[in-house]
């Protein structure tokens, strides 16, 4: 029996190998965050075990709930849309080198500004009214990028400690905003809702699934191409990579930072200004569950690359909508979902351990 | 007699790249035992291998005729041997003497240090050794040729016969340089053997008895260094006749490309750096900045490519005042920049060929389309015509730079900025770390750039360089310009003493 599980094991890693030989090199590099999202839900499983739940029943329940039927998949993208937003942020603004973790305060002044927008300007057509509210969001969201971009280089303050207090500073702004001014009659923290002319439609009934989809979508797009086909792409690029040699080649580095921040806030606000018009129709205090803070992990998740984040947003949209669905019928905590989200995230933030297990394993992969 | 030490048939390979094929090396008691390459022949790996960094696929290893295993630099130590190696592992804060009893340290009682026994102790080894050290002062203010010598005092301390000195010139000054071949000879008479690791041919034959030359991992051969000369050794090394002196144009009308009037600066920590520097670059010139490194070189060149904003003076480049322009400008106005930090400076070690190449004109017409996108046709073209006028060894244009040997790196700057048709070209240590063949190479395109009316800089503190490139020598020393010469009418012996500060010129 031992001598047969011993023949077995070269045998498993030559399969392995000849399936890891036949995965195309831009597909490999991902190899790393498919184990870890495996790795994850095999813990999850233990974590589910020792404490009396069948993990069968609540990885099938968790799958069928996100994925199973029409209203499941349209919760799911629902979810991961603004998640697609603020990943990109953390994204584009990593790529020149800035760390990026105030998407969360991004997000909700842009869909502040949104909401202003889509509440003061009634009767304009759709076509104008939309897409003024979806730049005044952007608009705002890329000042909230700014601030910090001009204290970085004035002042020389760290930008993780700059977006991350500017991002309280948006959530007590926005909160005493839908408290005060701007809060409707009744006994929620909200504003009057937008004006219809303002409305993103809704594509999925009776989902939530707005067209703010298409626009996170056009972003990934327009995100992978500004970085690989144009000379701002290039220069954000050089600059995070080796501001040093970027400097003495002549690129102008303050500028990209400027410019990378304020990009990265306006996709953020952007993200908040969908949400806004296409979701909620308002400005609802706390509608952001922290879709900021999953965007940080989305983007490392979709290894920073534009594409993988869209399919780990998606990832992560279906574990938010899928758990909903688990906790209602198997009664398992929704807790669950955090530390599935949490496991991925150490495991992809682990990746020796990965290089590790694919190393015992006798593949060769070769990645940055 | 049996021999010091004695490696058979040594072989290494790291993946498919053999580094050791086969090696036989013999070295005798008391010899001074050159080995010597190009980068990347394998005089380091198989030297690491001795010293128990790296194990042997194959081979057998003699030390004082018995065969040993060396599986870790301890074992190394234990046997005898002791490697200095290019960079110095000294703690800067502490003494000479507390520096060299590092990791042995005599204690009382195993919790007190034993400062007296610790200063006799090695006060009474340094004589033996004959090797002249103050073990009082913090190793951080000693100059860079004394905490060598602190390096190597460290190793014998440790009880090392055997003493392996990997490239240890690179970094001193030729009067550094001969200290410590002193220093070696004296080694020699106390019976040690010394295995000296080094690429400049002039040293090995001036100090070595014996010398083994390796190229691509294998032995040329060994030869006694009083029946060869240094064009044999340089074939021997290279596999072809090498080019040391270079012919020049000469061109009767040369005109000021570069004019620097008491140009001031700053350096990191905010001292003076360059005091009131004044000299004028002409066409068809190269003019040579001699000097120890940490004399202002650095912070002149920042200066000029305008990394480093100036604390006064004035930088004309023709008439234009450029003394305030940004990198970007000068790059526009035809200044081209050979960094001496080629990893920090000079590339970006994650893009590719191509994406390098295009650095500094990734704005330009040339390669953009619209007004904004990259054009990847043009580039693509522009990189293929760069890689084979300057044979740059690239499997292919979306190769990073990062996979590249030092020497191919360096081909890649060198195409970069000597294609921009630069009216000047500023290049600090453009050959420092490059194999024999690169760096002829790289010298050869700078006299061909100075031949075409390029105006060029050369900060090096590589004297032979100096000497057989440039034009007109300066001397620079504590951010002064202390003297200007020309190479006919001085020596290396001179400018040697002029930048130690010996001699005012």
């Amino acid at each position: 029996m031992a001598e047969e599980m011993r023949q077995l094991i070269p045998r498993a890693k030559q399969m392995l190998r000849g399936f890891f030989a036949r995965i195309p090199s831009e597909l490999r590099k991902i190899i790393p965050q498919i184990i870890a999202i495996i790795l994850a839900f095999l813990v999850g499983a233990i974590v589910l075990q020792v404490t009396g739940y069948s993990p069968l029943e609540a990885y099938s329940a968790l799958i069928t709930g996100a994925f199973g039927d029409v209203f499941g998949i349209g919760q799911t993208f629902t979810q991961a849309t603004p998640i697609i937003f603020t990943a990109l942020a953390f994204l584009f603004a990593f790529k020149s080198g800035l760390f990026n973790i105030g998407a969360e305060g991004q997000l909700l002044v842009g869909g502040f500004a949104a909401a202003l927008v889509g509440i003061s300007f009634a009767g304009l057509p759709t076509l104008i009214h939309v897409p003024m509210a979806l730049l005044a969001g952007a608009f705002t969201g890329g000042l909230w990028g700014f601030i910090p971009a001009i204290l970085k280089i004035k002042l020389g303050a760290h930008e993780v400690i700059t977006t991350m207090m500017l991002s309280y500073v948006a959530f007590y702004v926005t909160g005493y905003m839908v408290n005060y001014p701007y809060k409707a009659p009744g006994w929620v923290s909200q504003t009057v809702p937008i004006a219809p002319s303002a409305e993103l439609p809704r594509i999925l009934q009776p989902t939530q699934l707005s067209a703010s989809i298409f626009i996170a979508v056009i972003l990934v797009v327009l995100t992978y191409y500004t970085l690989q086909k144009t000379t701002l792409g290039y220069e954000v690029r050089a600059i995070g990579l080796n501001p040093a040699a970027a400097e003495s080649g002549g690129i102008n580095i303050k500028r990209g930072m400027i410019l990378a921040l304020v990009i990265s806030g306006a996709m953020a606000g952007l993200g908040g200004a969908g949400e806004i018009l296409g979701v909620h129709r308002r400005f609802i205090e706390g509608f952001s569950p922290g879709y900021g803070w999953d965007g940080l992990a989305v983007a490392l998740v979709g290894g920073l690359n534009p594409v993988g984040v869209l399919i780990a947003a998606v990832l992560f949209g279906a574990l938010r909508s899928g758990g909903m669905v688990m906790t209602r019928v198997t009664r398992v905590p929704l807790d669950i979902v955090s530390i599935l989200q949490a496991l991925v995230i150490l495991f992809v933030a682990a990746p020796m351990l990965i290089k590790y297990l694919l190393r015992k394993g006798g593949i060769k992969w070769s990645s940055s | 007699m049996t021999s010091a030490v004695e490696m058979k048939g040594i072989s290494k390979a790291f993946y498919d790249v053999v580094a050791n094929d086969k090696i036989d090396l013999v070295v005798d008691k008391a010899e001074i035992h050159g080995l010597l390459g190009e980068n990347g022949a394998g005089k380091t790996v198989l030297m690491s291998i001795l010293y128990g960094l790296y194990r042997p696929d194959e081979g057998q290893i003699f030390i004082n005729g018995k065969e040993v295993k060396i599986d870790s630099p301890s074992a190394a130590i234990k046997l005898g041997v002791g490697m200095v190696h290019q960079h110095f592992m000294l703690v800067p804060s502490l003494t000479v003497a507390e520096n060299i009893v590092l990791g042995r340290e005599p204690t009382k009682g195993k919790l007190l240090l034993d400062m007296k026994q610790i200063m006799n102790e090695v006060k009474d080894f340094c004589e033996r050794s004959n090797l002249d050290v103050d073990l009082k002062t913090p190793t951080y203010t000693l100059s860079v040729g004394v905490q060598q010598r602190v390096e190597i005092l460290k190793v014998l301390y440790r009880g090392a016969d055997i003493l392996v000195l990997d490239e240890p010139t690179s970094v001193l000054t030729p009067q550094e340089a001969e200290g410590l071949f002193k220093a070696m000879r004296a080694l020699k008479e106390q019976a040690k053997t010394v295995i000296f690791i080094s690429h400049k041919l002039r040293e090995v034959l001036a100090i070595c008895d014996r010398i083994t030359v390796l190229r691509r991992g294998k032995v040329v051969g060994t030869v006694q260094a009083c029946e060869t000369d240094l064009d044999e050794l340089a074939k021997m090394m290279v596999g072809r006749q090498v080019v040391s002196t270079f012919k020049k144009k000469q061109v009767e009308k040369k005109e000021v490309v570069l004019k620097v009037e008491n140009l001031k600066a700053i350096n990191d920590r905010g001292l003076p750096a360059l005091k009131e520097v004044t000299f004028d670059v002409f066409s068809f010139e190269i003019l040579g900045v001699a000097g120890v490194e940490g004399n202002g070189q650095t912070e002149l060149a920042e200066t000029l490519t305008g990394l480093r904003k100036p604390a006064g003076g004035k930088v004309l480049l023709g008439n234009v005042d450029i003394t305030r322009a940004s990198p970007a400008e000068r790059i526009g106005l035809g200044i081209s920049n050979v960094p001496e930090d080629r990893h920090n400076r000079g590339l970006i070690l994650d893009f590719s060929v191509m994406e390098n190449l295009i650095l500094g004109s990734q704005d330009k017409p040339e390669f953009t389309t619209g007004r904004a996108r990259l054009d990847f046709k043009k580039a693509s073209d522009y990189t293929e015509k760069l890689v084979t006028d300057f044979s740059i060894k690239a499997p292919t244009k979306d190769t990073l730079v990062r996979n590249m040997s030092g020497g191919t790196q360096q081909k890649v700057i060198v195409a970069r900025e000597f294609s921009r048709k630069p009216k000047l070209i500023i290049a600090s240590q453009p050959t420092r770390g490059l194999d024999v063949g690169a760096t002829e190479y790289v010298r050869k395109k700078l006299v061909e750039m100075r031949d075409q009316g390029c105006a060029i800089l050369l900060i090096s503190a590589d004297l032979d360089e100096i000497c057989a490139l440039s034009d007109r020598i300066v001397v620079i020393y504590e951010g002064k310009i202390v003297a200007t010469k020309c190479p006919e009418e001085t020596s290396e012996q001179e400018i040697g003493l002029l930048m130690t500060g010996g001699k005012h010129g």
